[in-house]
């Protein structure tokens, strides 16, 4: 079978599998293919903070083993990357920051945990926007992660470096976590599918806290399908994380052939503003329409408060992000100034040392809007707000199953562009935020190409919605193939 | 306290809560092991560990509500109160702020009068306690301990309703039995179990608006509370008197030279940004819950004192005292219940010569040397005059020494009272030809001696004679 051997790397998790079942190829020639991909391809790229090829090969072998016994879970053997933001035991676990970069984390998350389970072999760890706060990837201590699609632009983050790896054919899937769009922005930008299920799903313990509120893990694959096979391993309770939510995992991959005629899907009347790129703002239609032939209705809705989302957000996750990221204090873990003179100058100097400059810009918002006397009128105000931008979903929800449109305003930009200009970089994830704050499922689909840059389909759906997603992602894929558009220097 | 000044304080006082594992974390709680061998990744704040809350710290909490006729809140949010500090490892302390688990409570002390004063209570709010820095034996470093991070905390705080140091000991002394009769707090002041922060100002008698307060922090025993307020008392009137202005501030108590010292401000400059913890959800506590723990509630302080004097007939002092802990209560009850003696005969026994020996040895009522059931059979001993009361105390302390039950030493000692008339008539006889003199006084008329001629029989019995019995024998024999 040595066609499929020579497009092992091209190939689904879903056709892998089925691979890996037939005997085709087997996980350890598998693992070492892409370990040999990322060897070759990464410097391009800088998607990989650690790459982690021996347990990577033990792990396959292990799951060869498994599988002549005719065991093994719903991942075995199959090669995933785990966004750095999840600890990994016995492995550099960085955030993206030299704060974390001699951080070796005593345990796994909940997360990497599930998929070591499954029998998921994790060829490393990607890099990503500094603790998660970017949507270019720039603000990685560790270099930006460039754009298999255009060396000189950004994949999006903060999950650039799971989206770029995904994207650029060195990992069939990896794991991302998305506070405002950062799964999903990124995906977009790549040409991948990016999901982030309702918040509570998918358990946050052992992934290192950026928002507490609004933070989520999900997944980068190139399918909806193997988007499905991954969240029902990951997704579930767990009692290490008192905001994960009990209640039972469905069939994702199971519902995933059922027609979607009668799906009553909204549009965005606001989506369609001067704030969105004409060309981007087509290929949404034109996938509309697709989803229309494929027997959906289309229903335009309302989101009246979706402007007040961006500065919603950058008041509640800041506030948050300033307490999370107290602990790094330079006194247990992480980075430590050298020759404290006192405690005050050991604190300034770690911090001072160990974060960049938009983390601080962060810590320092948040600072301000938690102080006395400011946090009735920022804090108090923008958990409000909040909820009336729920309210506003809750209510176009009584009327459709999904809502799509645009996932970012523009496709990727180019390194350098908005680095200087935080606002604009905010504004990048003005359709995404909204999910977050309202705790909503929401997902990023290929929908066609702008110059040669991939625009993302954005659907959201109630909350525990993702099945909807997930089919309707799916029925979409079936009936196109952006999504296995493969960027001319990674095939 | 000087003439013309009255005192307001407030206490903040800590429980610590008697739970086996943290308010967040599965980590022990036991006191005194090797330092941070008691803590786990979430007491160590590490990246990406969540907190989750000990369900039994709302069981307490609630306990504790209804103990004080409190409001038990539907609905508490746990808070983050941000500061650095190095034995605060996630930087931040859980609490609650906003909305804490207990408001609105009260209690009533005994003021200087002896009157019932009533104390509120104005909330108690669920929180974790720090780690310890450590500063001794390591040169030029400091050391941290975790052990104690993550311990759960009731921080009980009272209305400025106290009115001297008196006051606020007995307010904390009752909180101090309520916590114990609850079993939510072992109550051990040595180990920092309980401690309390007091808010101590003074105005001119007459003067509506408050003082300006200071706070003097961490105040680990009875005694200390006492000296500690007295010394800012006599300090602050003494500053006013001399023109100064109290300075709003935290006061340390020194108990070696016996006054209270500034804190250094640096670290009471802190605005602790409290937010509601997203890491958490909102206890949230329905009727029935309130109701079910109100039913398995042990008797209380106050009640248990009520049925004391009711039921048993004790005196009202006694029946304080015996209920001051609920392992003295019980022990008394045992006792009481294992014997036809007299209860308030068993009540002195308790208060008196058991509590004496516990004290002299340094012992718990839990660890006493003699059972209740063991007293109660010394104590139907003298009932049925077996013994005297006297032999009784000689009795209880063979006992104590281990030499056996009351009935074994009595048979051992031969202690066994003379009630045969004929063997103290003999006696009586004995002393009577033995002392011709004091005799012959007595009929003159010098009745007194009657003591003397007592004193003689018993001495000569070795106390075991009856001595109602050797009374009426001698009074027939000199009489006639």
């Amino acid at each position: 079978m040595s066609a499929a051997k020579l497009e092992m790397h091209a190939q689904s998790m879903s056709e892998l599998a089925a691979c890996l079942d037939r005997g085709d190829f087997t996980s350890v020639e598998l693992t070492r293919t892409l370990l040999d991909r990322i060897a070759k391809l990464d410097e391009k790229l800088n998607a990989f903070i650690t790459v982690t090829a021996e347990p990577a090969l033990a792990a396959a072998a292990r799951a060869d083993k498994a599988r002549a016994a005719g065991d093994g879970g719903m991942l075995n053997g199959l090669p995933v990357v785990h966004k750095d933001i999840f600890c990994t035991r016995g492995v550099k676990t960085t955030c993206g920051s030299k704060m974390l970069n001699n951080f070796i984390s005593p345990y796994d998350a909940t997360v990497v945990e599930k998929m070591a389970d499954a029998g998921a072999v994790v060829l490393g760890k990607s890099n990503m926007d500094e603790f998660a706060m970017g949507s270019s990837n720039e603000t990685s201590f560790f270099g930006p992660v460039r754009n298999p699609w255009d060396l000189a632009r950004s994949p999006g983050g903060s999950s650039g470096g799971s989206a770029a790896a995904v994207a650029a054919r060195l990992s069939p899937a990896a794991t991302g976590t998305d506070t405002g769009g950062s799964i999903r922005q990124p995906a977009a930008m790549t040409g991948t599918v990016g999901i982030k299920p309702t918040y509570g799903r998918i358990s946050r313990y052992g992934m290192i806290a950026f928002a507490s509120s609004l933070d989520q893990a999900g997944i980068i694959s190139r399918t909806a399908e193997d988007a499905a096979r991954l969240l029902g391993v990951m997704a579930g309770f767990d009692e290490r994380d008192s905001t994960s939510i009990d209640r039972p995992v469905p069939d994702y991959l199971g519902g995933l052939n059922e027609s979607i005629k009668g799906l009553r899907v909204g549009v965005v009347r606001q989506h369609f503003d001067a704030g969105l790129d004409q060309a981007c703002g087509d290929r949404v239609k034109e996938a509309i329409a697709v989803l229309e032939s494929l027997g959906a209705t289309t229903v335009e809705v309302d989101l009246p408060n979706l402007d007040l989302s961006v500065p919603t957000y950058y008041v509640v996750a800041p506030a948050e992000c300033s307490s999370n990221l107290s602990r790094f204090d330079g006194v247990r873990f992480g980075h430590r100034a050298e020759n404290a003179k006192d405690l005050l100058d050991l604190y300034c100097r770690s911090r001072g040392e160990g974060f960049g400059d938009e983390v601080k810009r962060r810590i320092m918002t948040g600072t301000y809007v938690l102080s006395a006397g400011y946090y009735d009128a920022y804090y108090l105000k923008a958990q409000q707000v909040r909820h009336l931008i729920a309210d506003d979903f809750k209510q176009a929800f009584a009327a459709v199953d999904v809502i799509v449109g645009p996932t970012a305003p523009s496709p990727a930009f180019k390194l350098g562009d908005k680095m200087d200009d935080p606002i604009t970089m905010y504004l990048n994830d003005i359709y995404t935020i909204g999910a977050n704050l309202a705790g909503l499922p929401a997902m990023s689909i290929p929908c066609g190409f702008v110059d040669g840059l991939p625009v993302g389909l954005h659907m959201v759906a109630a909350h525990f919605g993702e099945e909807a997603l997930l089919r309707c992602s799916h029925q979409y894929q079936q009936a196109t193939d952006w999504h296995t558009a493969c960027p001319e220097d990674f095939k | 306290m000087k003439a013309g000044w009255e005192t307001v304080i407030g206490l903040e006082i800590h429980s610590q809560l008697a739970t086996r594992s943290k308010i967040f974390s599965g980590a022990a709680t036991a006191y005194g092991a090797e330092p941070n061998t008691q803590a786990c990744l979430v007491d160590l704040g590490y990246p990406g560990v969540l907190p989750v809350l000990n369900e039994e710290v709302v069981h307490m909490a609630t306990m504790f509500g209804l103990a004080v006729d409190a409001t038990v809140a539907p609905r508490s949010v746990f808070a983050r109160k941000n500061y650095f500090y190095p034995d605060l490892p996630k930087g931040y302390q859980i609490s609650q702020f906003e909305l804490p688990i207990v408001e609105h409570g009260e209690l009533y002390i005994s003021d200087a009068e002896g009157k019932q004063k009533r104390i509120g209570i104005t909330r108690a709010h669920l929180e974790e306690d720090a780690g310890k820095s450590i500063h001794e034996g390591l040169e030029q470093n400091s050391g941290i301990d975790l052990n104690r991070a993550g311990t759960p905390l009731l921080e009980i705080v009272s209305e400025p309703d106290l009115s001297s140091a008196q006051e606020a000991v007995a307010y904390m002394r009752k909180i101090h039995t309520i916590v114990r009769y609850l079993g939510i707090s072992d109550g051990n002041m040595q180990e920092g179990s309980f401690r309390c922060d007091a808010n101590v100002s003074v105005r001119p008698v007459g003067q509506e608006a408050l003082g300006t307060r200071t706070e003097i922090k961490n105040l680990n025993s009875f005694r200390f509370v006492e000296k500690a307020i007295n010394f800012e008392i006599e300090r602050q009137i003494e500053h006013l008197e001399d023109g100064g202005k109290v300075v709003q501030e935290t006061r340390l108590y020194d108990s070696d030279k016996d006054e209270t010292r500034p804190m250094r401000s640096k670290e009471e400059a802190n605005d602790y940004r409290y937010f509601p913890d997203p890491d958490l959800l909102p206890v949230e506590i329905s009727a029935e819950y309130i109701e079910s723990v109100r039913q398995q509630l042990p008797e209380l302080p106050v009640a248990k004192q009520r049925r004391f004097v009711d039921d048993y007939g004790l005196k009202p002092d006694d029946a304080d005292l015996l209920t001051s802990s609920r392992a003295l209560a019980d022990f008394f009850e045992a006792a009481a219940s294992a014997t036809d003696a007299k209860t308030q005969l068993v009540a002195n026994w308790v208060i008196g010569d058991l509590s004496g020996a516990l004290n002299r040895d340094g012992l718990d009522i839990a660890d006493s040397k003699v059972s209740a059931s063991e007293l109660a059979g010394l104590l139907t001993r003298i009932h049925d005059n077996t013994i005297s009361g006297k032999i009784a105390k000689q009795v209880f302390e063979a006992m104590w020494d281990g030499e056996g039950t009351a009935d074994a030493v009595i048979e051992a000692k031969g202690l066994k009272q003379i009630t045969d008339s004929s063997a103290i008539e003999a006696v009586v006889d004995e002393v009577i030809a033995a002392n011709p003199g004091q005799v012959a006084e007595y009929k003159a008329g010098k009745d007194k001696l009657i003591g003397f001629f007592v004193g003689q029989v018993m001495q000569a019995t070795k106390g075991q004679a009856n001595p109602g019995q050797v009374n009426q024998i001698l009074k027939a024999k000199l009489g006639s």
